[in-house]
């Protein structure tokens, strides 16, 4: 089967499900979307630019926050708003903050990022009189497209125009992500990737694209964070939590980093399988340690690197 | 201020595991977290055992500590089965593997000892309290203190008086040479990671009296001990130290002073000194 027919199927799947799958299914392809845009952002650092951010959560913080803010402090309900407004407070944390993390490589950038993430995390854990501290701030219904759908119950709300939409996010983020990494700023990406001595004597500023790499995943996170919030109408700190940020590095390799729709394969995977083994036994964790821990061990291609051999999104770019 | 202290020892515990390990496998083990967990849990299991056999509390801190090392002995398996087979990878991999442990190690608390917090009742005064410095703190602080000090000094002699510590040290250099130089590096592999898990544990099982084991607090230490060795410098133990000393006086002065500070200035120091300096203040060349 080709990929574009894969693709295809499950795109349509994805619009028919809310007419035919159970609503409960139906719901749980909301946090999915919004990991997906999420992790398609954090695949541009981990899979193309080989920088892996184990604090990405505090984007995904920032994005779900803005959202909650607009929502119940500002009474803004517009969602285009909210997510121009996420996307705008990612990048402008994201500069400074990936100014000083794309300065180092491996360890220590993951080591970085996971201390900003933990400021971010205590910053709304502590300050609870600006953020509701643990309990969180609630995230007001939306209106979508400016059109206000007050009347209708919340799951026909989620279930319907509200999927919807998350899907238009997700596929224009896809397209948007497409045509980044198959430009020739994504190839000197992952020039950069494999070799940065090299790219910097091909005179690839290497440590600038690093930074452009790494704001456009904040981007990304922060309008997946932003997406998150309606579904539960709340937004709580441990959204922000390097446990969460580890959770996508996890979905991301589940699904196979070095392919580009892996990581939307991952959110979809990891969404659903927690789903499951929850309702199973109560500790999804430990089951999912063990997963990873054989990812690791024996599958570093994920999903996508078993499930078929064709040619990864390297080769056939190049 | 002494509390901090006091914090500070177990921390240390905790970050020398995770140098001496960084040090020789060079994985930055986040699962240290989760073994600080695990000791702690062990504790109360063992005190409760201990106390219900009727042996005298004052004593209670010996199969406390006994407790605490013995369980180290889980390194064994884990190092022999899950992080052997990632040595020569990406650190990314490493760094993931040691996250799926954390995520194994929490629920199999979980399964083991429930959700509820659990606590040697009443133990934690058994010593009484003494006057230090215009204020009383509990006996058992000082003990650990004393103990934490005890050990940093037997590691101190470990890695530079004894053959093992040169072996670590040289290996912690130059793999390969001491490799060819004929050094098991399996056995050695094994050993300090169970030397390093052993310490967390350790650790675990001392803070017990003071506190209650949670299942979170292996992923809440983590991130401290994650700062102690940040501000001291990966892989030195003398960084541990002094990071660890940092970190507990640091935040007991900001919760006194400013609670929502707390950890928010640990984690703004981390940031300065990681940019600042990211060797840290005793780390070593970049490897």
């Amino acid at each position: 089967m080709s990929g574009r027919l894969v693709l295809a199927l499950a795109l349509g799947a994805t619009v028919l499900a809310p007419l035919v799958a159970p609503t409960y299914h139906v719901l749980l392809m909301l946090p999915f979307m919004a990991y997906a845009v999420a992790l398609l952002g954090l695949n541009l650092l981990f899979g193309y630019t080989g920088l892996v951010s184990f604090g990405h959560a505090l984007f995904l913080g920032v994005g779900a926050y803005t959202g909650a803010f607009l929502t119940s402090v500002f009474k803004v309900r517009s969602m285009e708003v909210i997510l121009v407004a996420a996307a705008a407070l990612g990048a402008l944390v994201a500069a400074p903050v990936g100014a000083l993390c794309v300065r180092y490589v491996k360890i220590y950038f993951g080591m970085l990022t996971l201390a900003f993430g933990m400021v971010f995390y205590t910053f709304v854990l502590k300050f609870y009189r600006l953020t509701g501290g643990d309990e969180g701030m609630p995230f007001l219904r939306p209106t979508l497209l400016g059109r206000s759908i007050e009347g209708l119950p919340k799951t026909d709300y989620l279930a319907g125009p509200y999927y919807y939409y998350s899907l238009a996010v997700l596929v224009l983020a896809t397209l948007v992500m497409w045509r980044i990494v198959h430009s020739p700023f994504g190839l000197c990406l992952k020039t950069i990737r494999d070799n940065p001595t090299k790219a910097e004597t091909l005179g690839i500023g290497v440590a600038r694209y690093r930074w452009c790499a790494f704001v456009i995943s904040a981007v990304y996170a922060a309008v997946g964070g932003a997406l998150l919030g309606p579904p539960t109408g709340n937004v709580d700190p441990t959204l922000a939590y390097w446990t969460q940020s580890g959770n996508i590095v996890f979905m991301t390799l589940l699904g196979g980093f070095a392919s580009f729709f892996g990581p939307v394969l991952g959110a979809f995977v990891f969404i659903y399988l927690q789903d499951w083994v929850m309702s199973v036994v109560p500790f999804w964790r430990l089951i999912f340690g063990a997963i990873l821990a054989a990812i690791v061990i024996a599958a570093p291609g994920g999903l996508a690197g078993l499930w078929v051999r064709r040619p990864s999104v390297e080769a056939s770019s190049s | 201020m002494l509390s901090g202290v006091f914090h500070g020892s177990i921390l240390f515990l905790v970050s020398a595991g995770l140098q001496v390990v960084f040090g020789v496998q060079k994985i930055f083990n986040l699962a240290c977290g989760s073994f600080y967990a695990l000791g702690a849990y062990v504790g109360v299991s063992a005190v409760g055992w201990y106390v219900g056999a009727g042996g005298p509390p004052a004593l209670f801190i010996a199969p406390l500590a006994v407790a605490g090392l013995a369980v180290g002995a889980v390194g064994v398996p884990v190092e022999r089965g899950l992080l052997r087979f990632v040595y020569d990878r990406d650190e990314t991999f490493q760094l993931l593997l040691t996250f799926a442990i954390v995520l194994m190690m929490e629920d199999a608390i979980r399964m083991t000892w429930g959700t509820s917090p659990r606590s040697t009742s009443g133990l934690y005064l058994t010593y009484g309290r003494v006057g230090v410095l215009g204020t009383t703190v509990p006996v058992y602080n000082l003990i650990v203190i004393g103990a934490s000090l005890a050990i940093a000094v037997l590691i101190g002699w470990l890695l530079t008086r004894t053959t093992f510590g040169w072996i670590i040290r040289a290996s912690a250099d130059n793999r390969e040479m001491t490799e060819a130089l004929g050094v098991d590096m399996r056995r050695l592999h094994t050993t300090v990671f169970t030397l390093g898990t052993a310490l967390g544990t350790l650790g675990g099982a001392l803070v017990i009296p003071a506190t209650a084991a949670m299942s979170e607090m292996g992923i809440e230490l983590i991130v401290e001990a994650f700062a102690v060795v940040v501000i001291g410098g990966l892989g030195s133990m003398r960084g541990a130290f002094v990071g660890a000393l940092v970190v507990g006086v640091l935040r007991s002065i900001a919760i006194s002073v400013y609670p929502e500070l707390e950890m928010l200035l640990i984690y703004l120091i981390v940031i300065a000194v990681l940019v600042l300096r990211p060797r840290g203040l005793f780390g070593g060349p970049p490897a």
